[in-house]
């Protein structure tokens, strides 16, 4: 009992965690685990943080954040391509609030529908971006298949193009977003998404703003989740079609929050080590072994298999999500020597 | 107390193992390799496609190991990573095996990912070879010195189609006034012939309509009811995996004839027309390379892979058929670039800029496709340092329900006609990009340094 009464403070392991990502990794790691594994892991980590924020906290369900990354990186390209002279941070930031702004429009709905209803109403997002991005092609510059390439990664004359670049790059920004994520639940604004959250009704009795406040918190998430779309489409991959923002990567996004933990900004970073790191290492492991034996169509069947099933024993496990688990596992660590 | 010394003594032991393991795997690997890394696909939606052609590529490959102990004592080694014809993954798999020492080439079989790639493949300097697809563009060699539409690029298609259909229609002037409806595949492939068809349609003076359907095609009711609104003389199916049945039974319940239907390259395989059934009898489609089992090439493989045990296809009746015959194709396109380089640069395993020096000067005239057993199964191909296409032949298919059957000869397509386009999108794209237009030249330096990836 004594043990849980104490709370060790949260910093020790973020600056922990920044000495490892600034210090341990571009030392020792590859270009592979910096281009194929961490660059994708940080900007899907990033979208998570994004939504958790409008559906963790907020509680507004939304199935909609690939259309949002796919805003985020088109509107980036137009910004580069169209604004001579434009910093690459500069149309960071411009594409993040193109994304808030219709992040804000579609929020509307969530004024009078919630729960799957208010799901429904985010799909709209996702096909209507798609359909837009396919059907105007000012939007890819007139290029005839839709696909768009990436400029190359320059901040005032300093160049971000080899891997470790690209991983320093993505870092830096995924940590600078998250920091003011984690700021920002920890202020009234995250207090009043909680609130409408919990409660919308017993929310607006102790006067918070309930219209404003999901406003606000589309509007934030929309610009986070597009800020990793064009890490996405920047960093990693280097090129972007629109049917790669479909469905399926929205789903990826919530699945990743409710696996990782709703309501935690690291359970977004532990979900998103689940469903895209894991597989991949998973992969590697299975071709290693089994990779005579079988081909690769049967290795990645298993993999769905081995994968499915981590899921569900980590969801019976812990219903909260791997952050409660991580934190489950933590006291038992620490208050061992006590109980001794 | 003992414990530790028969500790120390067996990590001793096993840390001589473990060095002598790791030695004698330097050495084999020393020993003169060429790598082929296979993005393919055998699960999702384009596996009937993915297994067909990476199945038939590495028969080829298993073939000249086998029959000829590698090219000039060079074996031929490969690895596969699934991709699922999905961008994120083709690039992780370039990102695995990119170090792999003594690459030859790239195939991923998938314009997505030949995009993702060329910036990295540019850098790195080995060959990306998009065999009947990619970026049309690409096959000016001034520009993208190092992909490779080999045989047919989608303008060249185009253009062989609607010649094909203004012959059927008594002439090319016979276009005038004709209406043609474009079903294409909602992805960057579908897409890429979208301009060139209006021009053409300009140009023959047809009007053409162009519909989308979304990948990965299996509702096409409202496309086919625009379709019968609008009475098209010809419908060209540009299709790829489950679109193509779906395409042809839905023409039929909507009564368009299916001898009217023109499938492009990427819809014209036996799993594109079997599981219509019915449907599918009269079915025309374009192809580079003709199906059936009865080439020299084939009946080896049949004979010497197969025979023993190491054959790729697990359903034997594959043996023969288009999708697998384009990876044998594309199998012989890939070994003979590397044989054309190695007798430049000696017999030994070759750097990706070698092999693209070989590719640059990859002529198999008609006696030279003979030779290797491929006489009827595919033309000729002439590849310079600027023509990446090297101007292959096509022949148009009809199904008859069982098979398909040659209705043509082997045709050009207009090349003259479409060189100036291709030359004015690749260099609008060198201007984007700021790249210098590569000169006869320096094709001819050739980086002869293994590459080594930086952090």
């Amino acid at each position: 009992m004594k043990a849980s009464l104490y709370r060790f403070p949260a910093w020790p392991g973020t600056v922990a965690l920044l000495v490892v990502g600034y210090g341990v990794i571009p030392i020792v790691g590859n270009s592979y685990l910096f281009e194929a594994i961490l660059t994708p892991f940080l900007a899907l980590s990033l979208a998570a943080v994004g939504l958790n924020l409008l559906t963790g906290y907020a509680g507004q369900v939304s199935l909609g954040s690939a259309a949002f990354m796919a805003v985020g990186a088109y509107a980036a390209y137009n910004f580069n391509l169209r604004v001579h002279g434009l910093p690459l941070l500069a149309t960071f930031v411009l594409a993040g609030l193109v994304a808030t702004a219709l992040g804000i429009v579609f929020g509307l709905p969530s004024l009078r529908l919630r729960g799957f209803y208010l799901a429904v109403s985010t799909l709209a997002a996702q096909f209507f971006v798609q359909w837009a991005l396919t059907k105007f092609s000012w939007f890819s510059n007139n290029n005839p298949s839709g696909v768009i390439d990436a400029p190359s990664l320059r901040i005032l004359g300093l160049s971000f193009d080899s891997s470790i670049g690209r991983y320093l790059f993505a870092l830096t920004i995924v940590v600078v977003l998250t920091l003011l994520a984690w700021r920002l639940v920890n202020t009234q604004i995250g207090h009043n998404f909680i609130a409408v959250r919990d409660n919308e009704l017993a929310a607006r009795v102790i006067g918070v703003p309930v219209l404003r406040t999901k406003l606000l918190a589309f509007a934030i998430s929309s610009f986070i989740v597009s800020v990793a779309g064009v890490l996405w489409a920047f960093a990693y991959l280097r090129t972007v079609e629109p049917a790669g923002f479909n469905l399926d990567r929205s789903f990826q996004i919530v699945f990743i929050i409710i696996i990782g933990g709703l309501a935690s900004i690291r359970g977004a970073f532990f979900g998103a080590a689940l469903l895209v790191v894991f597989p991949l290492i998973l992969s590697r492991v299975g071709s290693f072994l089994l990779g005579d034996r079988f081909d690769s169509g049967v290795l990645d069947m298993s993999q769905r298999i081995v994968l499915g099933l981590l899921i569900i024993f980590f969801l019976i496990a812990e219903p909260d999500g791997l952050a409660a688990l991580w934190d489950r596992l933590k006291r038992r660590l620490l208050s061992t020597p006590n109980n001794l | 107390m003992k414990l530790i010394p028969t500790l120390r003594r067996r990590l001793a032991l096993s840390a001589a193992v473990a060095i002598t393991i790791s030695l004698t795997a330097f050495h084999s690997r020393a020993a003169d390799q060429q790598f082929f890394p296979l993005q393919s696909y055998r699960v999702g939606p384009y596996a009937a496609g993915g297994t067909g052609f990476f199945g038939g590529f590495i028969d080829y490959l298993n073939l000249i190991n086998l029959r000829d102990g590698g090219v000039n004592g060079v074996k031929l080694t490969w690895e596969e990573g699934e991709t699922q014809y999905e961008v994120e993954r083709g690039v992780e798999v370039y990102e695995r095996l990119k170090n792999h020492p003594g690459i030859a080439a790239w195939n991923p079989l998938s314009v997505g990912i030949a995009y993702a790639m060329i910036d990295r493949i540019t850098q790195d300097k080995t060959p990306l070879i998009t065999i009947n697809h990619g970026r049309t563009d690409s096959t000016d060699g001034r520009v993208f010195p190092y992909v490779f539409p080999l045989l047919l690029n989608p303008y060249s298609e185009t253009s062989a189609i609607i010649n094909y259909i203004g012959t059927k229609l008594g002439g090319l002037d016979h276009l005038k006034g004709k209406k043609l409806v474009v079903l294409y595949h909602g992805s960057p492939y579908g897409k890429e012939t979208i301009p060139i068809y209006e021009l053409l349609a300009q140009k023959y003076g047809f009007t053409v309509q162009q519909l989308e359907v979304p990948h990965p095609g299996n509702e096409q009711e409202s496309q086919w009811l625009t379709i019968r609104r609008a009475k098209p003389e010809y419908v060209v199916l540009r299709g790829w995996g489950v679109m193509n049945p779906v395409a042809i039974k839905t023409a039929q319940k909507v009564g368009f004839p299916a001898d009217h239907i023109v499938g492009n390259v990427w819809s014209n395989s036996e799993e594109d027309v079997i599981p219509a059934g019915d449907a599918a009898k009269g079915y025309v489609a374009i192809t580079t390379q003709a199906s059936g089992a009865q080439y020299p090439v084939l009946q080896e493989i049949v004979k010497k892979v197969y025979g023993a045990g190491k054959g790729n296809l697990e359903d034997k009746n594959r043996i023969g058929s288009v999708y697998h015959n384009l990876g044998i194709v594309n199998g012989i396109l890939n070994v003979e670039a590397v044989r054309t380089a190695q007798e430049k640069f000696g017999h030994r395993t070759l750097t990706g800029d070698e092999v693209r020096w070989g590719f640059e000067h990859l002529n198999l005239d008609p006696a030279r496709v003979e030779a290797l057993g491929a006489k009827n199964l595919f033309h000729s191909i002439n590849v310079t340092w600027d023509n990446h296409e090297g101007d292959g032949y096509v022949t148009f298919q009809q199904w008859d329900g069982k098979k398909w059957n040659v209705v043509s000869d082997w045709i050009a397509p207009d090349w003259a006609l479409l060189r100036p386009i291709i030359e004015k999108s690749a260099t609008a794209y060198a201007t984007e990009h700021n790249i210098q237009l590569r000169t006869a030249a320096d094709a001819e330096r050739v980086e002869t340094k293994p590459y080594v990836a930086n952090k």
